[in-house]
């Protein structure tokens, strides 16, 4: 019985197989290019105030941090790892335009520090980039 | 900043997030995350002393 509802709500609203009826309403991709812009806003978006809060802190705390132990931001690219880098860096959203326009953290990492500094940088991008899929799957209903 | 601290706050943010985003209900999110950062921070003592041990 509950199989069949599923079946029919996921048919109905096209929603990929597997996807459970979900009270969401408006553009399905929303929370992700929300989440993805700024840290937890795609959970704010649904209603997931404390989850949202956790990850914005989260992924902000780790930028911050990074920032502060001097790591690198728009650094020039030389080889497939500053690609990657690159990558990281700009899973952070605006967060990392911004930082790059404005000029934040270092332009090459001096010390060893700034070095970790550079990783937080990186990492921090690759858990918004978590945070915003999640919040694409609270929406869809694979997740809730 | 020293090599610990930034081991303690590396794992205390990475542990959130992947105990928010790969677990559903609040508990298990909690445990999962103590999880997480356990495992971050036993490993990088354990390898610490193992490189200090093959550093000698």
């Amino acid at each position: 019985m509950a199989t069949e509802e599923i079946k029919n709500a996921a048919a109905g609203s096209g929603a990929p197989t597997g996807a459970q009826a979900t009270p969401y309403g408006g553009f399905v991709y929303m929370p992700l290019i929300a989440g993805w812009l700024v840290p937890g806003a795609g959970h704010f978006l649904l209603g997931k105030w404390v989850r949202g809060s956790l990850l914005a802190a989260s992924v902000l705390g780790m930028f911050a941090t990074g920032l502060a132990m001097h790591g690198e931001i728009g650094s020039e690219i030389h080889n497939i790892l500053d690609i990657l880098g690159l990558a990281g860096g700009l899973g952070s959203g605006l967060l990392y335009m911004v930082a790059r326009v404005a000029g934040w953290g270092a332009a090459q990492a001096q010390t060893t520090v700034a070095d970790w500094g550079t990783r937080f940088i990186w990492v921090a991008g690759l858990l918004n980039v978590i945070a915003a899929v999640d919040a694409h799957n609270l929406r869809t209903g694979r997740k809730s | 900043m020293t090599y610990f601290p930034a081991v303690l706050l590396f794992a205390l943010f990475a542990s959130t997030v992947f105990g928010i985003t790969q677990r559903e209900t609040p508990v298990r999110m909690f445990r999962y995350g103590l999880y997480c950062f356990s495992l971050f921070v036993g490993s990088a003592i354990v390898l610490s002393w193992l490189m200090w041990l093959i550093a000698r």
